[in-house]
């Protein structure tokens, strides 16, 4: 197992050095570098599929001191839960890369190296097991982000890159006095100071009153990066001034590091203020607020990126909704949907900056009737838009139908209410999608276009393999995902996933659920 | 696994899958090899028709009464939720399989002739056969899911298909529309799904029906919601009231897209799956009056607007979401392998029909196009008399004609009349069923007038066509006139498939059918009808059918028509008609626009704009600004009095500590 | 070596510093003079090292180094603000403002 003894250090610590060696190559270099770098990234995570055992606990375990004076270590470590958002980082670095060639046309060097700083603080999210450890990481990847949009962006990007660093900002602050609080006051009690997640974990019981404002603290920092209805604002802005990768970057991984810490920090570390009834009413209901607004909005978008950036509000709130619903299904499926909005949100962002490329416009009106000049894009866009809107056979379907179907044995009204998000997806990505490759073909610009290539290929196919996969055969996935979510939900509500009660309708009373159902073959 | 000739069941949608991937590859690479495209289209709906006939050979030796389940893999495995990919084979989805095969491979060959000329003949024949395999899917599907899987993925098709001439905006918008208005179907499918697996602790179709009855109250507020839901998404896919308005509007795609997809198969889903659960219908009473009530009054309210249609078309798709209210109406009854008999013929018939139409467009098309004009190759007003230039089209709708007005002995004169007979039965325990036996009544009487209304504009009276245009009429090529003999024949024949035991049949359908029907058949009341009632049932549903067909030939008069651009616009009543009630635009008006005006300048200019980001997020931005701005004339930039300022402070801050 | 005599030295030398600071316009002056302010807190680390122990002798050579530090960056700043203005008086400089 020497493999797992130092994989996640070295998938921390190459990007960094890659990132350097970048500034330092020639600009005509740089991308064929940083593709190299982010290629071996890949490389070096893709065993972690065979290596991980899926079982519940973490699993490349690393435990060094950093600060011992103050008790912080580099302590990281993979379970079934952030496995999948590695891999998924990784996966993207390279087509990221690949789909900025020739996107990025200043700065080259200075752009990559920050994409590949940008991997490090993302994986360090992650993999991060102290807390100071994750705080730090937390603002490593903030502000490459923030850089990317400021510079490499459209033209209000300093307004986006200044919104975006300032609401993220104030949530993480939040965040740092929280981790703070909970540090003094283990340390209080136990005589031992540590940021160490499992340390911390220990003492969650004794907090007293003051769980509810570090869950308040904890709750909005991530909220702020979901983002949660009403703090998504910077959403939109970012997502439209970022470049091609930033976009992607943003929408694929960033936000899940908001869903993330709910699934590791906040609902661990409080479950008795999470699960409290009226707080989980409230955040399902946001998140339901999410859904159907977040769809309402993204249909009457004149720019298609501004559409996926709404769109993304409500695949989020899918997310939401399936960790508060607090049952099997709907945290895998959240799990899903969040791998699942990665893959396709990321294809849809490639797409449009490829067509953003020939172009120059994100207006949805500027386009029309292009399927006829350009099939194999107008082909590929339908399918990812089709996943984005969950269709059965494609990702998407799967995780939201594990999402809601888990839902809604907690909630079956709010859910049902947010199954009406699958017909305002519908509405609002067809539309688009209609008036960009089908409609007739008025301006003579769009003749001109000139169909994908095979370096956009290359970006898109692997995406689309993983679209269908997804889709098809989840199972290795659900597969590597369940101890830890079932070890997860056993943690914060004992007794959950046993022995699931029937439907509650006051009638019909049969007995459990989990006896009859569920014996394939 | 069997053993038998029954497993080879999976080759038949994967054969399908083969034609899609094969033809998709060849529309992006190379859309003119169109001789390779119609070997492969057609080739691959003609073995997988043989495919379904060796299933059916095998299955019917084993005699079996349980449905066979093929597992392939696990599919969505959560805890107890343990979804498998799995097909099943049993007697319905055999059915389902013949007609879905059968008529599917009929509709590519007659689509080879009738697209022949299409720059998108190899995407056309892609997507047909990514059809079929979705429909098979949804056929065959052991379980909810994978069902689900089918029945958005035929709705995609249909989307597809719909909008196949995506270049003109009606096209493409009928494409959404189909789609949309499925998914508030799928609604209504989905959360029937989550309710059931909470209550029965499965989604397998096995499980679920064997569970149901003891899990669930017969008559509760449970098993009506389900059932409920599930209708909601039969009447989006199979274009009920209230969701129907999408059908019309799909005669945007080609012709046989709305023969294959909008007859015969995709709009029956909803049928196959009510028939599909009838246990859980049978469970709910309510549920099933509802089936049954929105049927029949479906069944009348599309034959009304279907009376005053031009589009030869439409006046068919109005048809057949009347005829889908029958089925409904004999589902909805309890009447199992009677809607499943009415959706056989049905398929035949409106089979027949619709390729006929195609047929005379496809006529009408070519000699617009030879005299560049541009007249509407659909409307009936600029028709008339084809019959002499059509005579097999003529002849072949004639029979279907005959068949969907319910003249004996064609196939829908068996199937409509079991219907009726099983919803008069039912009304002697009920008297709501009464009702609904009149609404069919009603719309049998209906039907027969429409379609011979059709038929006489036509194909009789004067030539409206155009003196240069009519020389280029003549029949199609034996490509496309081929599918329409057999499809005739089966019109004709098809009742023999269930001659009922009042004319000395064996009911044949009704007994292969059994197995899947018993479970449900056996929770709900029977009515027995004496002879001499059914006979009289019979007589008068005979009578309505003769008393349509003549009432039209006789008020209606071809010669009196004037060309669809002479035509003035229709006044009262006929107006009303002719809109289509207005529902188009009372949706328009309640729905689409509210949403769309509530989403712009309320959701997203008064909340998101204003209110979030203006006002808040914005405001504390500015708030900051002018915080600092207030504070400006403390900066004098004058280094010496920073320091001085900085020592005080430090000054300050001993005197504090030390006192 | 006594403390308290040590502790008064390095008193005065501190006030020393802040009076020049305040009073003095000559950027070169006023760094001394917070040269000297630096040094008069070494003073008292090393005064307080005798009895607190070693603790404040190594911040005393933290100290030192970053005012060697400082001394770098601010003469380099003093040197770049008498080419650009051809004077090291503080009057002058106000261009921070706004």
């Amino acid at each position: 197992m020497t493999y797992g003894r130092w994989v996640i250090t070295l998938l921390l610590t190459w990007p960094l050095l890659a990132g350097l060696i970048v500034l330092f190559v020639p600009a005509r270099l740089a991308k064929q570098v940083a593709f190299a770098a982010s290629l071996i990234e890949f490389v070096i995570s893709v065993p972690l599929w065979w290596a991980f055992v899926p079982s519940g606990g973490m699993q490349f375990m690393v435990d060094l001191p950093w600060i011992p004076a103050w008790g912080i270590h580099y302590t990281v470590g993979l379970d079934g839960i952030s496995l999948f958002l590695v891999l998924l980082t990784t996966f993207l670095m390279p087509l990221s890369v690949l789909g900025s060639w020739s996107y990025i046309t200043k700065r080259e060097n200075g752009f990559y190296a920050l994409l590949l700083v940008l991997t490090t603080g993302m994986i360090g999210v992650f993999v991060a097991l102290d807390l100071f450890f994750f705080y730090v990481m937390w603002e490593v990847m903030l502000i490459p982000m923030y850089f990317i949009i400021g510079v490499w962006g459209g033209e209000n990007r300093l307004y986006a890159a200044i919104k975006f660093f300032i609401y993220t900002f104030f949530g993480s602050l939040l965040m740092l006095v929280a981790i703070l609080v909970l540090y003094l006051h283990t340390g209080r009690a136990t005589g031992l100071y540590s940021f160490s997640y499992a340390h911390l974990l220990s003492q969650i019981g004794t907090l007293g009153p003051a769980a509810w404002w570090l869950f308040a603290a904890f709750f909005l920092a991530f909220a702020i990066k979901v983002p949660l209805f009403p703090l998504h604002t910077w959403l939109p802005d970012a997502h439209v001034e970022a470049p091609t990768a930033g976009s992607v970057l943003l929408a694929g991984i960033l936000l899940k590091m908001g869903t993330y810490g709910f699934l590791r920090f906040a609902v661990p570390f409080f479950p008795g203020v999470a699960l409290n009834e009226v707080v989980q009413l409230v955040i399902v209901g946001l998140a339901l607020i999410g859904i159907i607004y977040g769809g309402l909005v993204a249909m009457v978008q004149p720019d298609f990126k501004k559409l996926i950036a709404y769109s993304s509000v409500a695949h989020l709130g899918f997310v939401v909704l399936g960790i508060w619903a607090m049952t099997l299904q709907s945290v895998q499926g959240a799990l899903l949907v969040m791998i699942n909005h990665g893959i396709s949100t990321g294809a849809l962002f490639f797409l449009v900056g490829m067509i953003y490329e020939r172009r120059h416009s994100r207006l949805i009106a500027a386009y029309g009737g292009i399927a006829r000049v350009v099939p194999l894009f107008s082909a590929i866009l339908t399918v990812v838009s089709l996943s984005s809107i969950a269709l059965p056979g494609t990702n998407g379907f799967v995780g939201e139908f594990l999402v809601l179907l888990g839902s809604f044995r907690t909630y079956p009204v709010i859910t049902a209410l947010a199954t009406t998000g699958v017909i305002v997806a519908a509405a609002y990505l067809l539309t688009a999608l209609q008036r960009v490759i089908y409609n007739p073909l008025t301006d003579h610009e769009n003749e001109k276009l000139t169909d994908l290539s095979v370096r956009e290929l290359a970006v898109l196919v692997p995406l689309l393999v993983c679209i269908l996969w997804l889709g098809i055969y989840p199972q290795p996935f659900l597969r590597r995902m369940e101890p830890s979510a079932r070890q997860l939900i056993e943690q914060v509500r004992p007794g959950a996933t046993q022995g699931q009660p029937p439907f509650a309708t006051g009638e019909g009373g049969g007995g459990g659920g989990g006896e009859r159902g569920g014996t394939p073959q | 696994m069997t053993g038998t000739a029954a497993d080879l069941i999976w080759i038949a949608p994967a054969l399908a899958l083969l034609g899609f991937v094969l033809n998709g590859t060849l529309a992006l690479v190379r859309p003119t090899a169109k001789t390779l495209v119609s070997i492969i289209g057609a080739g691959v709906l003609l073995a997988a028709f043989g495919v379904s006939v060796t299933v059916f050979r095998a299955f019917a030796d084993l005699h079996a009464d349980a449905p066979v389940v093929f597992r392939y893999w696990s599919w969505i495995p959560v805890g107890t939720l343990q979804v498998d990919f799995a097909l099943q084979v049993d007697q319905l989805s055999i059915v389902m399989l013949l007609i879905v095969t059968g008529v599917g491979s009929l509709i590519h060959l007659f689509s080879i002739g009738y697209m022949k000329d299409d720059p998108g003949y190899a995407r056309y024949f892609a997507y047909l056969n990514l059809f079929i395999f979705f429909m098979l899917v949804l056929v065959l599907g052991a379980n909810f899911p994978v069902m689900f899987v089918g029945w958005e993925g035929v709705g995609l098709c249909s989307y597809l298909l719909i909008g196949f001439w995506f270049s003109e905006k009606a096209n493409a918008d009928a494409g959404r529309k189909a789609f949309i208005m499925n998914r508030i179907g799928d609604f209504g499918f989905m959360v029937a799904m989550f309710m059931i697996f909470w209550s029965t602790g499965s989604l397998d179709f096995g499980a679920v029906f064997t569970h149901a009855p003891t899990a669930l109250v017969p008559g509760g507020g449970a098993i009506t919601a389900i059932t409920l839901f599930l209708f909601l998404g039969c009447t989006g896919k199979s274009a009920q009231i209230p969701l129907y308005t999408w059908l019309p509007d799909a005669m945007a795609g080609p012709t046989p897209v709305s023969a294959l997809i909008h007859a015969a198969t995709m709009v029956t889903a909803g049928v196959y799956l009510v028939a599909r659960c009838n246990v859980l219908f049978a469970m709910a009473p309510l549920s099933s009056a509802v089936v049954a009530g929105v049927g029949a009054l479906t069944a009348l309210f599309a034959a009304t607007i279907a009376l005053k249609q031009w589009d030869i078309k439409r006046v068919l798709a109005y048809s057949t979401i009347s005829q889908l209210g029958y089925m409904f109406l004999g589902v909805g009854t309890g009447a199992i392998s009677a809607g499943i008999f009415h959706l056989t013929t049905h398929a035949f018939f409106k089979a027949l029909l619709f390729l006929g139409s195609g047929s005379v467009i496809y006529a009408m098309h070519h000699a617009y196009h030879t005299t560049h004009s541009h007249e509407d190759a659909q409307d009936m007003r600029n028709m008339g008399g084809l019959a002499r230039y059509l005579p097999w089209t003529t002849a072949l709708m004639w029979i279907a004609t005959l068949a969907i007005a319910g003249i004996p002995p064609l196939s829908g004169f068996f199937s409509k009349d079991e219907i009726l007979t099983a919803a008069f039965a039912r009304g002697t325990t009920n008297p709501a069923w009464l009702v609904f036996w009149v609404f069919g009544l009603a719309a049998a009487l209906l039907t027969a007038f429409y379609m011979t209304r059709l038929m006489l504009y036509t194909f009789h009276g004067p030539n409206r066509t155009g003196e240069k245009e009519r020389e280029h009429l003549h029949e199609a090529p034996w490509i496309m006139t081929g599918p329409l003999l057999v499809l005739g024949i089966l019109s004709a024949a098809g009742g023999l498939l269930n001659v009922p035991e009042l004319y000395h049949g064996s009911a044949r359908l009704h007994q292969w059918l059994e197995p899947v029907t018993q479970p449900g058949a056996a929770m709900v009341p029977e009515a027995h009808l004496s002879t001499a009632t059914e006979w009289m049932l019979v007589g008068v549903a005979v009578l309505i059918a003769v008393l349509g067909i003549v009432g039209a030939w006789r008020l209606l008069n071809p010669a009196a028509l004037v060309p669809a651009r002479d035509a003035p616009a229709e006044r009262g009543f006929a107006r009303i008609l002719r809109h289509k009630w207005y529902v188009d635009e009372i949706y328009d008006a309640l729905i689409v626009r509210p949403l769309v005006w509530l989403s712009t300048e309320i959701l997203w200019k008064r909340i998101d704009q204003q209110a979030i980001d203006g006002a808040t997020v914005n405001g504390v931005a500015r708030g900051a600004r002018a915080l600092g701005w207030a504070n400006r004339w403390l900066q004098t930039g004058q280094v010496g009095v920073y320091v001085a300022v900085f020592v005080i402070g430090v000054l300050l801050i001993i005197w504090r500590s030390v006192g | 070596m006594l403390l308290s005599p040590a502790l008064a030295i390095s008193a005065v030398l501190f006030t020393l510093g802040v009076a020049g600071v305040l009073l003095r316009r000559n950027a070169i002056v006023i760094f001394m003079c917070v040269e000297l302010m630096l040094n008069a807190v070494n003073l008292t680390f090393v005064a307080l090292a005798q009895r607190l122990g070693i603790g404040g002798q190594i911040f005393v050579l933290f100290v030192m180094a970053v005012a060697a530090a400082e001394a770098g960056v601010g003469l380099a700043i003093i040197l770049a603000v008498f080419r650009h203005k051809q004077s090291v008086s503080l009057q002058n400089m106000n261009l921070l403002k706004d």
